[in-house]
């Protein structure tokens, strides 16, 4: 059962609602494969996707998600907004609904932003990255991702390896995946690592190839240049001969191990290009999982009667 | 008050009439598919398949369609229909497509189940099969093969329950007027 109005984190999810998001996702998957990629769920509601962050693939799978559902969707970039005239957040927010919106998703660089947009409108809201606080859609595609790979969740096993402090990315798997039942381990240079992190529930390292001989999934966190990243690290050479996943790294792991990047990716840097193309790693397919994820998450966003009469 | 209309044995009777009455008008199986509405229709169709095995010695194409993201009630408000897998793994094009469904109403998951064939490419012919036919219908739309055509009122619910799916065969026409509180 889902009954959520907004998907602001995945915090608040029970294992429930994202099964529920999971098996939805996993019957989506198909639509994207048919001749005519498109059913006409969604025809006549409009989706906007309100970015104020640069993205590729996360704007780009929100709006095929759409289509494919026949939405219209409109996509709006922070650049390109009234808010280089100096409107702020709200007041944008007010103005896009008085244009009777169905969904709105939001990226925005404050944590927060998407919440606070949620309690001035109506329309559901869809948090696609709030600062360093959520990115629940990404998480919801891992699991969708790793659990098409391994069959179930519970108990598994993943290593989550990089700059943690600043990732949106790793607080919402952190919720989903405990929620779900599995052991989490996060790894990465003391300086990216938060305080008290192990309150959520993970056990915290800063040995890389010492723990994952045991770890079934192992996901690489993109070193955020744009952001703090570049303060906390004597040099990023460094940062790579400590926590880059190379093939001598991959030696001690689990031959059946799962390798998942959120993207972008810095080739050499987190991940060493030869491994990107290996069949371990599933960096594409999660691509292609979103979309059905997103999909998925609009369609029961959106309601429908539960009238299954003949 | 529930009434059993069809039994096991008149259901598999029925099965097989249909199964005859499909080979009969495309006289034969080839360049024929079926494809069953989820999930009563999906059974139903399943068996019309080995049974025009067990006849024609031919394996016809099977697909499974769930109609939900075709319907057109889909709105906010009430809880979200659950969908199924679709699973239409063979091209249609130029196919006479039978499709299959338990209980024919009003109509509207039979002109979802076309709309969404069609988005699967172009069939030489769609027909239409149905276990039960019970009236009213709200758009023009016909059957081709009917198990049993039963009368009911509106307000009646027919159940069909299928071995597969429910532990036994069984149709039940369920008057809600009648029944009792337990």
């Amino acid at each position: 059962m889902f009954i959520h109005k907004n998907l602001l984190g995945t915090k608040s999810l029970s294992n429930d609602a994202i099964t529920t998001i999971l098996d939805t996702a996993d019957s989506f998957k198909e639509i994207s494969t048919r001749p005519i990629k498109k059913v006409p769920a969604l025809r006549g509601k409009t989706i906007i996707n309100l970015f104020f962050e640069p993205s590729t693939r996360t704007r780009t799978s929100f709006e095929i998600a759409g289509k494919r559902l026949s939405a219209d969707v409109i996509n709006i970039s922070g650049p390109s907004s009234s808010s280089v005239k100096g409107e702020n957040l709200i007041d944008t927010a007010l103005n896009l609904e008085a244009m009777h919106p169905d969904i709105m998703v939001v990226r925005h660089a404050l944590s927060g932003a998407s919440e606070m947009i949620s309690q001035h409108v109506k329309c559901p809201i869809i948090n696609a990255g709030d600062g360093f606080h959520e990115h629940p859609t990404q998480a919801l595609l891992d699991l969708h991702t790793i659990r098409e790979a391994k069959g179930s969740l519970e108990g598994l096993n993943i290593t989550i390896v990089g700059d943690i402090a600043h990732s949106r990315v790793v607080r919402s798997n952190i919720y989903a995946m405990k929620t779900m039942g599995m052991n989490v381990k996060l790894i990465g240079p003391p300086t990216m690592i938060p305080q008290g992190i192990d309150k959520m529930g993970v056990s915290v390292g800063y040995d890389f190839e010492g723990v994952i001989h045991d770890t079934d999934v192992i996901m690489m966190l993109r070193l955020q240049k744009e952001r703090q990243s570049r303060y906390l690290l004597s040099s990023i050479r460094e940062y790579s001969n400590l926590y880059c996943l190379t093939s001598k790294v991959l030696e001690k792991a689990k031959d059946d191990v799962l390798i998942f990047h959120p993207g972008p990716v810095n080739r050499g840097i987190e991940i060493s290009p030869d491994i990107m193309r290996s069949k371990r790693s599933l960096i594409l397919t999660q691509v292609t999982n979103g979309v059905a994820v997103r999909m998925a998450l609009m369609y029961l966003l959106l309601g429908g009667k539960n009238d299954t009469s003949n | 008050m529930n009434s059993a209309v069809l039994s096991e044995q008149d259901i598999s009777r029925a099965v097989t009439r249909i199964t005859h009455e499909i080979l009969e008008k495309n006289k034969g199986a080839t360049n024929l598919v079926l494809v069953g509405i989820r999930t009563r229709g999906a059974t139903l169709a399943k068996r019309i398949v080995k049974k025009i095995n067990d006849i024609e010695g031919l394996e016809v194409d099977l697909g499974v369609l769930d109609v939900t993201l075709y319907r057109d009630d889909l709105s906010a408000g009430k809880q979200n229909p659950v969908i199924e897998k679709t699973s239409i793994p063979f091209a249609l094009e130029g196919k006479h497509v039978v499709l299959i469904d338990d209980v024919l109403f009003t109509g509207r998951s039979i002109r979802a189940a076309i709309d969404a064939l069609i988005d699967f490419g172009r069939p030489a012919s769609i027909q239409l099969g149905v276990l039960i036919d019970r009236g009213h219908r709200e758009l023009p739309i016909r059957p081709d093969y009917v198990g049993k055509n039963i009368p009911t009122s509106k307000a009646n619910h027919v159940q069909v329950q299928m071995r597969e799916d429910d532990g036994k065969d069984e149709v039940c026409i369920i008057d809600p007027l009648t029944v009792d509180n337990p």
